[in-house]
């Protein structure tokens, strides 16, 4: 309580403390490596030349952060406006089938330029749209939008077994999957970036939705503190009696948030449908919807952080899947294991070493 | 409150109750207390004023083992005690009553009052000791309270004597109670302070800390003065005055009454009509209250706090509907327009709980400055806000009102409460609004802040602005208003001009007169 309200420089606050915090988060996590009779140096090792060792490695590295870039700014702009949705991953998952649609609509017509834009209006939407409900009833019945967007998120997974087993399904196929997207429903790779840093993409399906999310993350940050909405959206977030004195209207404000960050929940399926698969299948979301809730949490809401964050969760989850690879005694649980220490050091004991820094800083300017 | 006789302090020991020696600490660049020397007598009232971030809080807090002192010693009976924590505070048998109570809403008073001190795994032998203690302790101090009421249910007053009771059940010699009045009517206040000079009679030592100099005339016996973090003076109460009181909190001469001339009311610019209005369960707050205020003058609605004042001003500024009834302004209906309307009408509203509702304290200054007329066109056109020319202003705003410190980036927490009342008050004022409605304009805020803000609401009104004014202090509504409104459980009980004297108005606001 004592050290709260002292206030520190801002590469403390941004850069040391997230900084110590990976550093505990790893070291616990090679701990538990060793203890699984491991050497933890090697697996340290494995793990980041898994992740940026190769450019195929960068690649999906890269191609993972996409994802996370996009749920985790989904997650941030809600909470903004002081709204934990939960349902970014049901979001993301309806939004693939916007972007879906516009896809097998436009492909055969017109290049992936054209496709593009009405895709991300079409994923966009979706996604916006599955948000809309429990936005809805929390702005008008005050249903709890915690509660009503993990519901939403079961019933949009139902929804889209349904769709492609029924619906969307190509006749005579056994797989619960929609057609391949000729090129003009695809979003082309991003070789020519990798080869400016002299390396080779591969079969890393990196792509132009990477480019899609920086150009988020900027409107996200001029959206937040540059826009008269977004003013609105942190005093509510951060103060509801001082937004109902302000004359802010609580409905309109909520349903926008929740419109905005559904839009860009349903944003990430651009990715693996459009970037890498080429087709609308289950369960492509793949849980990148609640990796968007660490990520948001870790880059304290703010798309430069979210970057940052989006990137070591990359890395965990390409690094950690090579590192299970090499090591079979490393499971994929295990690899669970490590990003959950993360999660709980870097989001949930954020503020675990800000006394004893506080204390060992003030030391230092006295001196 | 001015009818008591100051008692003789008693029981004068050798050792003072508490020596604070030397006492120095910094927060940052924030050096909130320099080199604290006080004695507090044993069985005496002491207390200790200062303006808001003077440092009376923070050397409380270190007392009462909230923060550690960078250098010093606390002498508690003549021994030097290292206060670690509060607990340590509790064993060396100081007790501290919070502005904001420390209670569980819910509990009844004997399961507050036990929190912390259960004394074993199973509750029921605790509960009958406790029962027999705090017996013996309301028969002792005179503090009747019935144990098995839950919180909630309490009037604030009482609430407060449960806090002081809590204390006591921890064996508290040394009880130090910071803005013990804050929440408390008058009548409620005086009940308190005959408490405490019971408690003091029986041999406790109290300190009050407090920035009301009548309080301190009225109850202490010593007091010492803080001025931006260093302790200016102590001196006996009887051999003080007010007058010398303030110029030493504020380090000059102030002026403590209103400089206003004659008022002159124009034409009806705010007018009520048969307004009542519910709270969220449904009860009635407001009953049929109907007045006008007029251009150029200052309408003071004194009354005791939660006699519906406030949902008077709430349905006036747009944000709690009113059951039924008319408010007109400049004879345009307005009961179901919005806050954000209201503004583009002209009525600013300055109001009550600045924390909750006047500013959001996570926000810089700048930001602030803007709260609820950021859709101005003036301040970016389109979707965009122009943050340059609201800085800008802010920057102007900062001058003017000689906002401390001058920094429109600087996180609105970090501003002391009388600087954050002025951001607020700058904010309404300058918008050069038709009709102004002020809540507690000067609650929380130091005397230099309180003597300049009553000074722009004087201002106002004779620019011609009709202004509303609600406070619980009856020295503020007395010394600015040009007619007194007296409400009392919802209805206007009468109206008085101010020259009416104080018990004439105390027995109105009881809703013994009329």
């Amino acid at each position: 309580m004592s050290t709260a309200s002292v206030p520190l420089p801002n590469w403390i606050n941004y850069g040391l403390i997230p900084l110590l915090n990976l550093i505990v988060a790893f070291f616990i996590s090679g701990l538990v490596v060793w203890w699984i009779g491991e050497n933890p140096f090697t697996a340290l090792r494995l793990l980041i030349e898994g992740a940026l060792g190769r450019g195929d490695a960068v690649g999906f590295t890269l191609f993972y952060t996409t994802s996370f870039i996009f749920t985790g700014l989904s997650v941030a702009v809600a909470f903004h406006a002081g709204l934990f949705n939960i349902g970014s991953e049901g979001q993301a998952y309806i939004g693939g089938l916007g972007a879906a649609l516009v896809a097998l609509a436009l492909d055969q017509y017109v290049p992936w330029y054209v496709t593009m834009p009405f895709a991300i209006i079409g994923a966009a939407l979706f996604g916006a749209g599955w948000a809309f409900i429990p936005a809805w009833l929390q702005a008008k019945r005050g249903s709890h939008i915690v509660i009503t967007t993990i519901m939403f998120n079961f019933i949009g997974a139902a929804l889209m077994v349904y769709l492609l087993v029924n619906v969307l399904i190509v006749p005579g196929k056994m797989a619960p999957e929609t057609r391949t997207f000729l090129p003009g429903g695809q979003l082309p790779k991003l070789d020519w970036l990798m080869a400016l840093f002299g390396a080779k993409l591969g079969p890393a399906p990196f792509n132009v939705s990477f480019i899609i999310a920086l150009v988020m993350c900027y409107l996200v940050w001029l959206l937040i503190w540059r826009t008269k909405l977004g003013y609105e959206m942190r005093t509510l977030g951060i103060s509801p009696s001082a937004a109902v004195y302000a004359g802010i209207p609580y409905s309109r404000t909520v349903i926008i948030a929740m419109l905005i960050s559904g839009g860009l929940a349903g944003m990430m399926a651009l990715n693996p449908v459009m970037g890498a698969s080429a087709r609308l299948q289950v369960e492509f979301v793949g849980g990148a919807g609640f990796v968007g809730i660490a990520v948001s949490l870790m880059g304290r809401s703010h798309p430069v952080g979210i970057i940052f964050a989006a990137l070591l969760f990359g890395i965990l989850y390409q690094g950690g899947a090579d590192l299970s690879f090499e090591m079979p005694n490393i499971t994929r649980e295990m690899i669970v294991v490590i990003q959950g220490l993360v999660i709980l050091f870097a989001g949930a004991l954020e503020y675990m070493f800000r006394p004893a820094l506080v204390h060992i800083y003030q030391r230092f300017k006295r001196a | 409150m001015s009818g008591f006789r100051k008692g003789k302090a008693r029981r004068v020991s050798h050792n003072p109750a508490i020596e604070l020696v030397g006492i120095d600490k910094s927060f940052g660049a924030v050096h909130a207390n320099k080199n604290i020397h006080l004695k507090v007598e044993k069985g005496t009232i002491h207390g200790i004023i200062g303006e808001n971030g003077a440092g009376k809080s923070t050397l409380m807090s270190i007392l009462y083992g909230f923060y550690q002192a960078d250098r010093g010693e606390i002498r508690i009976n003549g021994h030097a005690f290292s206060i670690k924590d509060s607990q340590t505070a509790i064993a060396s048998g100081i007790g501290m009553v919070h502005q904001h109570f420390m209670l569980v809403e819910n509990f009844t008073v004997l399961e507050n009052i036990m929190l912390g001190a259960e004394g074993g795994q199973l509750l029921a032998k605790g509960v009958s000791s406790a029962r027999k203690e705090l017996k013996r302790l309301e028969d002792e101090y005179d503090l009747k309270v019935n144990p098995d009421a839950v919180i909630e249910d309490l009037p604030v007053g009482t609430q407060q004597r449960v806090e002081i009771l809590k204390a006591l059940y921890r064996g508290a010699d040394i009880l130090i109670l910071d803005e013990p009045t804050g929440v408390l009517t008058p009548a409620e206040a005086d009940h308190l302070f005959k408490v405490l000079k019971v408690l003091r009679d029986q041999g406790k030592t109290i300190i009050l800390i407090t920035h009301k100099l009548r309080e301190i005339m009225a109850i202490t016996d010593e007091v010492s003065v803080m001025r931006r973090g260093e302790m200016v003076a102590t001196r006996k109460t009887a051999e003080t005055t007010v007058e010398e009181l303030a110029e030493l909190m504020v380090g000059r001469r102030v002026l403590l009454r209103v400089e206003k001339g004659e008022a002159n009311p124009g034409k009806i610019l705010l007018s009520i009509k048969n307004l009542t209005v519910k709270d969220s369960r449904g009860v009635t707050m407001v009953d049929n209250v109907s007045f006008d205020v007029r251009e150029g003058e200052i309408v003071g609605i004194a009354g005791v706090a939660g006699n519906g004042q406030s949902e008077l001003l709430e349905a006036i500024a747009g944000i709690r509907k009113p059951a039924s009834g008319e408010i007109l302004i400049d004879g345009k209906p307005i009961a179901n327009a919005d806050p954000a309307r209201l503004r583009e009408l002209g009525l600013a509203h300055i109001p009550e709980d600045r924390h909750h509702m006047g500013l959001v304290l996570k926000f810089e200054e700048y930001e602030n400055a803007v709260l609820g007329y950021h859709r101005d066109p003036k301040y970016g056109k389109g979707a965009l806000l122009d943050l340059k020319a609201i800085q800008a202003e802010a920057v102007e705003k900062i001058e003017k009102y000689d906002i401390r410190p001058p920094n429109p980036r600087l996180k609105t927490a970090n501003f002391s409460g009388g600087n954050q009342q002025k951001i607020v008050v700058a904010r309404e004022i300058e918008r050069d609004p038709k009709a102004l409605i002020i809540g507690q304009p000067t609650r929380g805020v130091d005397i230099g802040a309180i003597e300049f803000i009553h000074r722009r609401i004087v201002e106002m009104r004779d620019a011609a602005k009709a202004i509303l004014l609600v406070s619980v202090e009856l020295d503020e509504i007395r010394s600015l208003s040009d007619r007194i409104i007296v409400m009392f459980a919802g209805k206007v009980v009468g109206e008085k001009t101010p020259e009416a004297d104080e018990q004439t108005l105390g027995l109105m606001m009881a809703g013994i007169a009329a």
